[in-house]
This record gives C-alpha cells, sequence and structure tokens, in this order.
C-alpha cells in the first residue's frame, strides 16, 4: 500500500536537484531538436506577419479555425496549475506534493503559449496594442468592454500574474538552497532570487500563509478564465454551434480534464527524465486517475448535456448543425475520435489499478486524453462555422494551411523547450515538499494492516 | 440613443425581390464605386472573394419547369447588430443614422464580428489589394482602399450620404427622396432595390416597409434589420389563393 521510502534530508537535495547542479546526458541533444522546432516556427510566424493571413487556410465563412482551436487547448492545459496545486491545497491532498511545481509551471509557460495564438491571429498584429490596452484618451476611443475578446487578455492576464507570482513564493526556499550550492555568477542569481530567504521559522509562516492565500485568491480565476475564454464562442447569437450557455461550466471541466491529463504525462517524463522515481510514485498516478475518472466523467456528461439542449429546441438549423458535425464525412471521424480519444480509452483503462499503477500506460492515455480534448475544440469551432446555414452562399470546408500546422507544432515544442529551460536552472519537484511530507506522513499499525497517517498543516 | 432619436436621418433599403433579375449590376457598381479589389476566379476557389453585395440565385423545380429566382444580400445595417458588441476596438460601429460602418482605422483584423454576422457580409483582406495597371486611375478617390488585415463591409455608400447631405445643406434644404443613392441602387435597371430615410413619412421605402409583401431576412434572430425584402410573386400561389390583384408581378407567365 504505502510506497514512501524514508529518505534522508541530504538524499532528497542531491536526488531533486540531479538536473540542476549538473547538466544531464539527454538534455543538450533534446534542447538542440526542440530549438530547432521553435527556431522553425518564429521564421513561419515572421513569414505570416510578412505575407499576411492569406497564408492561411482560412476562408468564408470559416474566419477562426486552427490558431483558436490551439488557443482554447493551451488555456485549458493551463488550468492543471490552479487544479493541482491552488484546489489540492486547500483540501490537503497529501498527494499534491510533489507535482505542485510542475503543474505551476506548465500553467505559466501555456499561458504565454496561448497568448500568441489571439495575437498573431489578428489581421493586424502590430496594432493590437489598441485592443490590449485602453488606448488614444485623447479621442475618447476605449476597448470595447462588451466584447469577450476584450475580457480575455484581462482574465488571461490576471491569471498569468496570479500563477507567476503563486510559482515564484513556492519557488523561494528551494532558490535558497541552489544559493548555497553554486559558485560565481550563478550564486549571485540566486540570491538576489531568494529574497535573503534563511528558512527561519517567521519566514516560513510568511510563505506558507502567502501560498495559502493565493490559492484561496486564485480559485476565481480558475472558474473565470475558461468561462471567459468560452464567451467569446457562446455570445454570438447567429452561430448554432457556439451559441449555448452551457459553455463556462463546459469548457472548465474540459480544461480540468486536459490539464490535469497533461500533468501526469509530464510526471512520467520526469520519472523518466530524471529518474525521479522515490518521490514521483505510483500511488500519486493512482491518486491523479481516481481523480480524472470523476472529472472525466462530468465532462462527458455535459458533453451529452450540450448535445440535449442543443437538439431540444427541435431547431432546423442546430439540427443540420449536429448533423454535420456529428454524422457527415470527415467530421464523423472526428467525432468517434474525440470520443475514443477524449474518454472511451482512457477512462476504460483508468477503472483498472493495475493501469493505474503502470506509468507508461498512464503516459499513453493522458496523451490520448489531449488529443481528444484537442480534437474536441477543434470540433466546436470549426464546423460551428462551416455549418450549411442560409444566406452563406459558399459552403466551403475548412483545411488548415500547412504554415497553421508548422505554427501548432511549434506552439508543442516552444512549451516543451521553456520547461525544459526553467528544469535546468530550478528544480521540478520542490524540495521543501518532499522534506516536509517525510516529516507529516508515516505508517501505523491498526490490528494486521500498516495504515499511512498524514499530520495535517 | 438620444442623438439617434434627434437625427433626421434614419437610413434603409428595400430590395423588390419580384423586380431583381438577378443581372448582377449592382455588384458590379458596388465593386466599382468602393474600390473592391477584382475578384478573381482563385479568390473565388478559396472563397475569399469580397462582394459588399452579391446576388444569390436559386433554383426551383426540375427542368424543363425550372425557375430560378434571385436574391440580393448586402449589409443589413441592424439596428441589433451581432457583429457590433464583440469588436474589441469599436472599429465596427453604429452611426447615429442608423447605419452599421466599419471604421477601418480601427480594426486590428480578429475577424470575430465576421462569425457573429448570420449573413456574412463582412469579407476579410487577406492579402493587400492589388489592380491591373490600367486600373490604377479608376480608383474612387471619395472611398478608402483597405489594406491587408482589415474587414470591410457596405457603408450603404456612406460617400455618397455625405455627399448628398452636404449639397442640400449648401442649397439651404431639406434633403428630399431620391437625392441620394448607392451605387447599387442606382445602377438598378428594374428598380428593384430602394434607398431612403425612414424618418421621411414621404419616402418611398416607408411606403414599401409597410407593403404586405414586406419582411425582413432571419427574423427570429431580433437584429432588427434596416433592409427589407419584398416577397415574390408566385403566379402559381397567387391563382392557387385567388388573389389576382396583389403584388406587382406578371400574371401573364402563369404556365397553367
Amino acid at each position: 500500500m504505502q510506497q514512501r521510502r524514508i529518505l534522508s534530508e541530504k538524499q532528497i537535495n542531491a536526488e531533486l536537484l540531479n538536473g540542476n547542479l549538473a547538466t544531464p546526458k539527454w538534455y543538450f541533444p533534446v534542447m538542440g531538436v526542440l530549438g530547432t522546432g521553435v527556431i522553425i516556427g518564429f521564421i513561419t510566424i515572421l513569414y505570416m506577419f510578412n505575407r499576411g493571413l492569406g497564408v492561411t487556410g482560412l476562408a468564408r465563412p470559416v474566419y477562426w479555425g486552427l490558431f483558436i482551436t490551439t488557443f482554447v487547448f493551451w488555456v485549458g492545459i493551463s488550468h492543471a496549475g490552479i487544479m493541482i496545486s491552488a484546489i489540492l491545497r486547500l483540501t490537503q491532498a497529501e498527494w499534491r506534493r510533489p507535482v505542485t511545481r510542475a503543474a505551476e509551471l506548465l500553467t505559466v509557460f501555456s499561458l504565454l503559449t496561448a497568448l500568441f495564438f489571439p495575437l498573431m491571429h489578428a489581421g493586424r498584429p502590430w496594432r493590437i496594442a489598441y485592443w490590449l490596452l485602453p488606448y488614444d484618451f485623447a479621442r475618447g476611443i476605449w476597448p470595447n468592454v462588451r466584447s469577450p475578446l476584450f475580457w480575455d487578455p484581462i482574465a488571461i492576464g490576471t491569471y498569468l500574474t496570479g500563477s507567476t507570482l503563486f510559482l515564484f513564493v513556492a519557488l523561494i526556499p528551494d532558490l535558497a538552497i541552489l544559493r548555497d550550492r553554486t559558485t560565481g555568477i550563478k550564486k549571485g542569481i540566486y540570491t538576489v532570487l531568494a529574497l535573503g530567504w534563511r528558512g527561519n521559522p517567521r519566514q516560513w509562516q510568511l510563505q506558507v500563509v502567502a501560498g495559502i492565500l493565493l490559492s484561496a485568491l486564485m480559485l476565481p480565476i480558475f472558474v473565470s478564465v475558461h468561462s471567459i475564454v468560452s464567451w467569446d464562442f457562446a455570445v454570438t447569437p447567429a452561430v448554432e454551434g457556439w451559441h449555448s450557455t452551457i459553455f463556462a461550466p463546459y469548457f472548465v471541466i474540459g480544461a480540468v480534464h486536459s490539464g490535469v491529463s497533461a500533468v501526469v504525462t509530464m510526471m512520467c517524463l520526469m520519472r523518466w527524465l530524471w529518474k525521479w522515481n522515490n518521490y514521483i510514485r505510483p500511488e500519486h498516478f493512482d491518486a491523479l486517475a481516481r481523480l480524472l475518472i470523476v472529472v472525466a466523467t462530468a465532462w462527458l456528461g455535459f458533453t451529452f448535456l450540450e448535445l440535449i439542449f442543443s437538439l431540444y429546441g427541435r431547431d432546423a438549423p442546430e439540427i443540420a448543425l449536429r448533423e454535420l458535425q456529428i454524422f457527415t464525412w470527415p467530421w464523423n471521424l472526428i467525432f468517434i475520435t474525440f470520443l475514443l480519444t477524449g474518454y472511451i480509452i482512457p477512462v476504460g483503462c483508468w477503472l483498472f489499478k493495475r493501469c493505474r499503477n503502470n506509468i507508461a500506460i498512464m503516459f499513453w492515455t493522458t496523451i490520448l486524453v489531449n488529443v481528444g480534448m484537442w480534437l474536441e475544440r477543434f470540433l466546436i469551432i470549426v464546423p460551428g462555422l462551416a455549418r450549411k446555414q442560409v444566406f452563406v452562399y459558399t459552403w466551403e470546408g475548412y483545411w488548415p494551411s500547412p504554415v497553421e500546422w508548422i505554427i501548432m507544432t511549434w506552439s508543442f515544442a516552444w512549451v516543451s523547450f521553456l520547461m525544459l529551460l526553467f528544469a535546468r536552472f530550478f528544480p521540478l519537484v520542490p524540495l521543501f515538499e518532499a522534506k516536509e511530507s517525510q516529516v507529516f506522513t508515516t505508517e501505523m499499525k491498526v490490528g494486521r494492516a500498516t495504515v499511512p497517517m498524514v499530520i495535517r498543516e | 440613443m438620444v442623438a439617434e432619436k434627434q437625427s433626421k436621418f434614419k437610413w434603409g433599403m428595400a430590395v423588390d425581390i419580384d423586380a431583381c433579375n438577378g443581372c448582377q449590376a449592382c455588384v458590379i457598381a458596388c465593386q466599382s464605386e468602393n474600390n473592391i479589389p477584382i475578384n478573381t476566379e482563385d479568390n473565388f476557389k478559396d472563397a475569399r472573394g469580397i462582394e459588399w453585395i452579391r446576388v444569390e440565385r436559386y433554383w426551383e423545380g426540375e427542368f424543363p419547369n425550372v425557375k430560378a429566382k434571385f436574391i440580393p444580400i448586402l449589409c443589413m445595417h441592424c439596428d441589433n447588430a451581432p457583429c457590433e458588441p464583440v469588436c474589441p476596438v469599436y472599429a465596427s460601429y453604429h452611426t447615429v443614422e442608423g447605419l452599421n460602418v466599419q471604421i477601418y482605422n480601427r480594426c486590428v483584423g480578429t475577424r470575430y464580428c465576421a462569425n457573429g454576422c448570420p449573413y456574412l457580409v463582412r469579407f476579410f483582406n487577406y492579402w493587400e489589394p492589388e489592380w491591373p495597371e490600367s486600373f490604377q486611375n479608376h480608383l474612387n478617390p471619395d472611398v478608402t482602399v483597405r489594406s491587408r488585415g482589415i474587414m470591410e463591409k457596405c457603408s450603404m455608400c456612406i460617400q455618397r450620404i455625405r455627399r448628398g447631405t452636404r449639397d442640400a445643406k449648401k442649397d439651404k434644404r431639406e434633403v428630399v427622396d431620391g437625392d441620394i443613392s448607392p451605387a447599387c441602387v442606382q445602377a438598378c435597371p428594374t428598380d428593384a432595390l430602394v434607398f431612403g430615410n425612414q424618418k421621411d413619412p414621404e419616402s418611398r421605402i416607408n411606403k414599401m416597409k409597410n407593403d404586405k409583401r414586406a419582411y425582413t431576412l432571419l427574423d427570429h434572430l431580433k437584429t432588427n434589420n434596416n433592409v427589407w425584402y419584398l416577397a415574390k410573386v408566385d403566379p402559381d400561389i397567387e391563382a392557387h389563393h385567388g388573389d389576382k390583384h396583389h403584388g406587382e408581378g406578371n400574371h401573364k407567365e402563369d404556365s397553367h
């Protein structure tokens, strides 16, 4: 039952800093490959800026396509951070400890990446300041507060600021450890970042209080960010597939589904790349998979509710849209793939303890979930626009151009690149959390069974 | 809202579908009046052609008893336009004279308005517009040439409205019905398109929009359109209902 091993503090320091104090062998080749992808992506983006959006596959009536799908996808992934570190911290789930930082980090970097998409997707990206910032007071023109596109940067900006603070507060004690173990210019940088951390009781108290306070403050953002992203679609009365009142909770729960899955994927990679088997243990995968079963089922419920709500009115355009989305080639293939990868295969696996404790199976099923979740966003956004409505006159399909595919692939390389870059300089598993967990957990014999015990904070 | 009530004008258009013969003169007139880039075959294949007004053609019946029906679609200049609240930079804007206009300087090209529009009469400039050398001097100096990356749409030829009201003011008289006509209305050979001021009780458009054939498109969306359509008078249906004197249709074409 209990997979915890008693580890000395020295061992914890040595093992968790193995990627920071020395460079792993695989590091440079992997970074080289990712870096090449990042450079190709940026060149493609510059090419698109230079030539105009004509290089994408967008056409009337599909004005939003792969970019917006990928934007929603990354905002969804970013929900992992708050789910894991804020909610699980407040509910005092002990198994959150080793993954809090990785989840927060994923939040920060996926949000940074998500922000790129709507901005480069604008027709005149050099003018986006007019959209993002209140401007031109002389003429009295402010951004339109009625537009969900104006709410987006505010919601995402708040989330990004909060997550970055959260990440930093939790990083301070570990920065101090690194400060004490490095020399030269590195030491200087860590010294500045550690903000004079000495580990005295008052500092610990402040750090813990700040963490709890930030968790509580971030909870409303957790609900609002993806709700606001969903309103980008839900407020358009003329688009049947988008105009839905259920979108806000539907998107939020979908975001948790994809975000927590992404964290599990990352945990597998952390186990394999840095050999942190003592910290990221099968019991953690087991707990997360159980959480995911609940989240995924709730999300599936919303998926069907959305379908039922739309069909309940028996409105002809609405039914035509669903027919396109579910039964018409090639959307029917995407729909089936989405159901299989988003729910049926992964949850089918997670029902069994043997699968939940198998790292490789967890890795591939969570990858599948995110394939499914990406397809879900694609299925909402594109058929919603490409539907056969009256007075369109062009019923063109939409097929993304190579430029769009390259930029989408770039986003994955970019997030991985940033994560690995961070992992080289800062510990991915919080050292103090690992130590705290050693102190707080113990085993106790109750009758014949050995039961894990946790002391609450 | 107050400014809208105080304004002397509320522009609108009526389209008599019964009179439309699908000649596309309005499309060409609009194209040359408003500096719209030439729609090449490739533009249409990419579904990126720009037509501020388009004539949709619908076939009815089986050959040889087949009928073509035409309906010109332009911006409805909705009072309750779905494209307006979604624009983050107020580029999609409602004038006090009831027009829904696009302010090119403000537009950053999010294309959100185009997604919101149920009539799909908003167009995006995917490329920098190009004209053949011989067309360079044909551009209308009153109309901005749109750069790439922004939306554009029917303005009801706002340059002509401005000129009409300015001339009337110069001559110290009121704008009378028929003073101002957008390019499409001017070009229409069958007088199917009628433009006018809805606040002028004597205007032709006011009479047409109160005609019992009058309706607005996609009424259920409650966008409160300012473009009215006058239903086609179908001789077959008319004969069926026994009401032969109603409407302007040509009853001699009755095939029975």
